[in-house]
């Protein structure tokens, strides 16, 4: 390996501003799913694109320090949160995987338009960075 | 005459991409390919601006967002990859 010490300074600078340009598109992205393109999908890609960028700045023992996940328990929470807003239907005497919207005044925002669909989106949007996480560390990892 | 000039700017995006294609596949070093796939992201953001320009709609812009996001993360991994041979560190030496 070089013994010459690499001045990675630039990159350090710079990706700690970017990252959080990054997360807010994927939150931006997770909420426009509602009429827009955009969804729990794109959005947990986008946000799990920042923590990917996280891990290749800095190291695995840095990042952890912030965040100290297991992302393969991220992506079970993520699935249990959707299939549980799926089933919760059932108990309502209604379908499996139908959802329930509704107009509600709340202050500061107005009128605004609240669905189950959130849930399930946000079941969708942690299962895809949990395995996103989880398959980059696993292929690149050193050693 | 707009019209002509962005379908012929198109044109030749879509020839600067053949050509750093073509120097991904031949190039010597790897840090030609790295500098050519920056490139192609960046022509790629050029050509899809272009493309909601010509069709006048703003449905492209947050493809652009995220295609500049990518590229990003693919050349910062690219270039680390050259330098240290790892791209994610369990404890960075310093």
């Amino acid at each position: 390996m070089q013994t010459l010490k690499i001045n990675d300074v630039i990159l350090r600078t710079v990706v700690k501003g970017v990252v959080f340009i990054v997360l807010t598109l994927g939150v931006y992205l997770f909420f426009a799913g509602h009429n827009d393109p955009g969804g729990g999908f794109i959005g947990g890609l986008v946000l799990g694109s920042g923590i990917v960028l996280l891990y290749i700045t800095f190291d695995i023992e840095t990042v952890h320090k912030g965040m100290p996940f297991d992302f393969k328990k991220v992506a079970a929470l993520g699935v249990l949160l959707s299939t549980g807003s799926a089933i919760a239907s059932l108990f309502f005497g209604a379908p499996f995987l139908r959802q329930a919207d509704d107009y509600f005044d709340i202050p500061l925002l107005g009128k605004t338009h609240l669905t189950t669909v959130t849930i399930f989106e946000a079941g969708v949007a942690l299962t895809v960075i949990g395995t996103l996480v989880t398959i980059i560390l696993s292929i690149s990892e050193d050693g | 005459m707009i019209e002509k000039i962005m379908l012929l700017s198109l044109a030749l995006f879509m020839v600067a991409i053949a050509l750093l294609l073509y120097r991904i596949i031949k190039g010597p070093t790897l840090p030609d390919r790295a500098i050519a796939i920056d490139t192609i992201g960046v022509n790629l953001i050029s050509a899809i601006a272009i493309v909601s320009i010509v069709l006048k709609t703003k449905a492209f812009l947050e493809a652009i967002l995220i295609l500049g996001i990518l590229a990003f993360i693919g050349t910062i991994a690219f270039s680390k990859y050259i330098e240290r041979g790892v791209i994610v560190e369990r404890k960075s030496r310093d």
